[in-house]
């Protein structure tokens, strides 16, 4: 029996910077933003991080492969640096590796940090990514939007629901987000929004409109890990430590076998149930805090619900409408906006989700604030429904 | 007996009005407004010659057995690839045996003909089962009289000897050198002489002769003929011609002008094949090809037409319309309009030449692959079984999936994704017997799609890399019509 991870490892600092549509920055400049925060609040010095990892995307038009661009930026002395890539889900990655060399004991301080450059392309939306020699022979002419609209037409089909009320809960996800990205100084859509506004929007991909669709932002973000031993021997008070850290790749199961029926992601299933058991967490519902999950879409956040156990199979819809998710709510989900208003720097983005948690946890989150928390999720895919990496991640105040 | 074993046809869903047509362009030609009657087939942007052999093919292929087939000739003025078996592609994507003999017939409109005359020689020498395919989809300047004439389509016949529904009997062709019209190498449209001279001096003279040899040949006698079929753009042309060689005038057939238009090398086969849905058994029929000379075939249908099974042929195509009536839609689907794409147009992947051939049944042909263990049918044929119960390693056995029936298990209307013809659909497809796999649709109206709806695999083009000359074709799912169980 593994014993997992759970408080081994402690959050020393963590980073952020704004999100969106940075004209002014380039990637360098984002994770320069981001590193100094951090360092600030770890209260150590860059020279004594002794491995990092690196998550970003979209080498296509970003700073390329490999780690050298984080190790140069940064000028990291020569330690070990590691570039992951797990699509949408790589800055979640980034932490784990981090967060396993310091439970290994190989290292005191590791850095994760995410980041990715993505208005650099000339056009709204995603760069469309390397494909490889086979897909383009036989894959379909999908963009993001069209691959998750699908788990509307899939879900509505499974309940026998009403499409009209699974658009009106996706429009209220969004209104839900922008309200709360409104109390976000850092989040790239600060506007709130009314649920007749996402309703009338332009349709991408039937059928999500515009604001069912997350903002294609510029960002980075990073955290600097270590043990608790060594966190109180620096001083700190207050530590939030991480219980657990899942990732759930797909098997080709939902892509090649009929047992999938469309409507939900197996992979989120089995990462979640795996995370609360590596965490303790018996009754997500009652026992979590606070959730951060990967909002790409209004759909895939309805129906993450569900597959994190917390909505009932069928009743995300009446969560939603009963307001269960909003920051007044029994378990308030993107109190920072969310990918849908904080923004969705690819690479980012699942170091972005453990920073809303973690300040949170630390009673820093300012307007936005949450009464309490104690312990909160994080869920981050990458990929498309029928084929994609799902991390669960619960970090939460480390009881003395 | 060598003869037609069996017969099929393809022409194109959409049917673009010639109302709309001459009214975009009348300003400039307001003789085009005499042709502005009826309508003409339309070959979706994803559909080429090709393509549309294949459809045709599968038709015709109904119900016999695809191993009996020896050899493969394709006629079209429209090849995709001028050097690259085009033949090849279509017998690829039959799933055909890789034993075959395999040709193109090409650069004249009688190529059609001369090449049925051609299979019909080798079946008589060699006893083989031909498959012969024909198709066209030319291309024509915008506000030309031959946008309105012709229509894009494809028939075919698989040619033997044995269960026959049409006995071939003889034939008879002719050369000459007479350029009615001419499409030089390279150039994307026919450069053509005047009308009234390729009537009376072209189908004039140089038909009739051919008629009276071929019929001699045959042992036919003009007015025995039931069907007489003379693909001609020109009103009342096949019947003053019938009427100097001596034909009924009730056996001249309708050149379908008014429903389809002229579909190139291959409407003598549409016609034929449609003559062939409307025959009984015992008729005869002569089935004419211009083009630079002429091609007589004689046939006479046998007691086994009526035993053939439903198919589409060409009166189910004709059912299965759509009619269209922007013109600017048509001008962008034949790349005769310079359009904002976007920059998300400007996605161009090189072919990975080793990776298609290696894959070429997967890719072409639709193959995947059953577990011997579980016999969970897949999508693509995999080393480890996808059934998560089984995930055996054995060797899975070829599981074709072209013809096995499909419904949509989830999809989306993509207007953000390039496509020539938005919203982009697809989903995910599955198979009623196991497997699966996100497919494109094709064919699709907005707001007809839904999970559960019946579909049908088609072979259509994937993407063109213009800046190589590449055109990659894979399988689509199209809304499965009514008229396709149609006899």
């Amino acid at each position: 029996m593994t014993k997992g991870i759970k408080d081994k490892v402690v959050i020393l600092g963590m980073g952020c910077c704004r999100f969106g549509e940075r004209w002014d920055a380039s990637e360098e400049d984002l994770i320069l933003e981001a590193f100094r925060e951090c360092v600030a609040d770890a209260g150590i010095g860059p020279g004594e991080i002794q491995a990092a990892w690196f998550a970003s995307y979209a080498d296509e038009i970003n700073v390329g492969k490999s780690a050298v661009p984080l190790a140069v930026t940064l000028r990291l002395n020569n330690i070990p640096v590691t570039r992951v890539e797990n699509m949408c889900a790589s800055g979640s990655e980034a932490l784990r590796g981090a967060v396993y060399a310091v439970a290994s004991g190989a290292c005191d301080f590791a850095l994760a940090l995410g980041a990715e450059k993505l208005k650099d392309t000339g056009y709204g939306g995603l760069p469309r990514p390397g494909r490889g020699t086979m897909q383009p022979l036989w894959m379909a002419n999908i963009s993001a939007p069209g691959a998750f609209a699908q788990l509307a037409s899939a879900y509505v089909a499974k309940y026998g629901k009403n499409a009209k009320d699974v658009k009106q809960a996706m429009a209220q996800i969004s209104v839900k987000s922008h309200e709360n990205g409104a109390k976000n100084p850092k989040a790239h859509l600060q506007k709130q929004i009314s649920v007749e506004q996402v309703l009338a929007a332009p349709i991408v991909a039937a059928p999500l409109g515009l604001f069912d669709c997350c903002g294609v932002s510029d960002g980075a973000a990073c955290a600097i890990v270590t043990t608790p031993e060594i966190a109180r021997s620096l001083g700190k008070q207050n530590l939030v430590s991480v219980k657990a850290l899942q990732l759930a790749v797909s098997d080709g199961t939902e892509s090649g076998h009929n047992s999938w029926d469309g409507s939900y992601f197996a992979t989120t299933r089995i990462a979640s149930k795996r995370a609360y058991e590596e965490a303790g967490v018996r009754n997500p519902r009652e026992e979590l805090s606070m959730i951060e999950v990967h909002d790409c879409f209004s759909i895939t956040e309805l129906v993450t619900m569900e597959d994190l156990h917390i909505s009932p199979p069928g009743g995300a819809i009446n969560d939603v409408m009963d307001g269960f998710y909003n920051a007044g709510g029994k378990v308030p989900c993107q109190i920072d906006g969310g990918l849908k208003c904080f923004g969705h720097p690819i690479g980012a983005s699942g170091l972005r989700m453990i920073y809303e948690v973690y300040l949170q946890l630390l009673g820093r989150a300012g307007p936005r604030q949450l009464p309490d928390p104690r312990y909160g999720l994080t869920h981050n895919v990458g990929g498309v429904p029928y084929q994609n990496v799902c991390s669960v991640s619960i970090i939460g105040r480390l009881e003395a | 007996m060598i003869g037609i074993v069996s017969y099929g046809a393809y022409l194109p869903r959409l049917r673009l009005n010639r109302k709309a047509m001459a009214a975009a362009n009348a300003w400039m030609d307001s003789a085009l407004l005499a042709h502005g009657k009826g309508e003409r087939t339309m070959a979706n942007w994803d559909e080429d010659s090709i393509t549309m052999a294949v459809e045709a093919a599968r038709d015709c292929l109904t119900g016999q057995d695809r191993r009996s087939i020896q050899a493969l000739y394709f006629a079209s003025t429209s090849l995709p690839f001028a050097d690259r078996q085009n033949a090849g592609i279509v017998a690829a994507a039959l799933n055909l045996s890789e034993q075959l003999a395999t040709l193109d017939v090409t650069a004249s409109q009688k190529a059609a003909t001369s090449g049925l005359l051609a299979a019909f020689n080798a079946a008589k020498a060699t006893g083989e089962n031909v498959l012969f395919a024909a198709a066209d989809k030319r291309r024509t300047k915008s506000a030309s009289a031959q946008e309105m004439q012709f229509g894009d389509g494809a028939a075919a016949l698989l040619l033997g000897s044995g269960e026959v529904v049409a006995e071939f009997l003889g034939g008879h062709s002719a050369s000459v050198d007479f350029v009615d019209h001419y499409r030089g190498q390279n150039h994307p449209f026919d450069y053509g002489w005047e009308d009234r001279w390729i009537r009376d001096e072209g189908f004039g003279k140089i038909v009739p002769p051919v008629i009276v040899q071929a019929l001699e040949n045959a042992g036919v006698k003009p007015d025995e003929v039931d069907h007489f079929v003379l693909p001609c753009v020109y009103g009342g042309v096949a019947a003053s011609i019938a009427k100097k060689a001596g034909l009924r005038p009730e056996a001249v057939r309708d050149n379908l002008a008014a429903v389809c238009g002229a579909t190139g090398t291959a409407h003598a086969v549409v016609m034929l094949v449609d003559a062939l849905q409307d025959a009984t058994p015992g008729q005869l029929l002569l089935v004419m090809g211009f083009g630079q000379g002429c091609d007589g075939l004689v046939f006479r249908a046998t007691e086994r037409l009526a035993a053939l099974p439903g198919r589409v042929g060409v009166k189910g195509s004709l059912a299965r319309r759509k009619e269209e009536t922007n013109y600017l839609k048509f001008l962008s689907f034949n790349q005769l309009v310079t359009q904002e794409r976007g920059l998300r147009a400007e996605h161009n992947p090189q072919t990975a030449l080793s990776m298609l051939y290696r894959k070429r049944k997967m890719v072409l042909g639709l193959v995947g692959g059953v577990c011997p263990k579980c016999n969970t049918p897949q999508f693509p044929k995999e080393g480890v079984c996808v059934n998560p119960e089984c995930k055996a390693m054995d060797p899975q056995e070829d599981y074709p999936f072209a013809d096995r029936p499909a419904r949509i298990a989830s999809w989306s209307a993509d207007a953000l994704a390039y496509s020539i013809d938005p919203p982009a659909h697809y989903g995910m497809i599955q198979f009623d017997g196991g497997g699966r796999f996100m497919a494109d649709f094709t064919d699709c109206d907005v707001g007809s799609v839904g999970v559960g709806m019946p579909m049908r695999m088609v072979f259509r083009i994937l993407g063109v890399d213009e800046m190589r000359g590449m055109t990659r074709y894979f399988w689509k799912a199209a809304p499965v019509a009514a008229s396709d169980k149609e006899s």
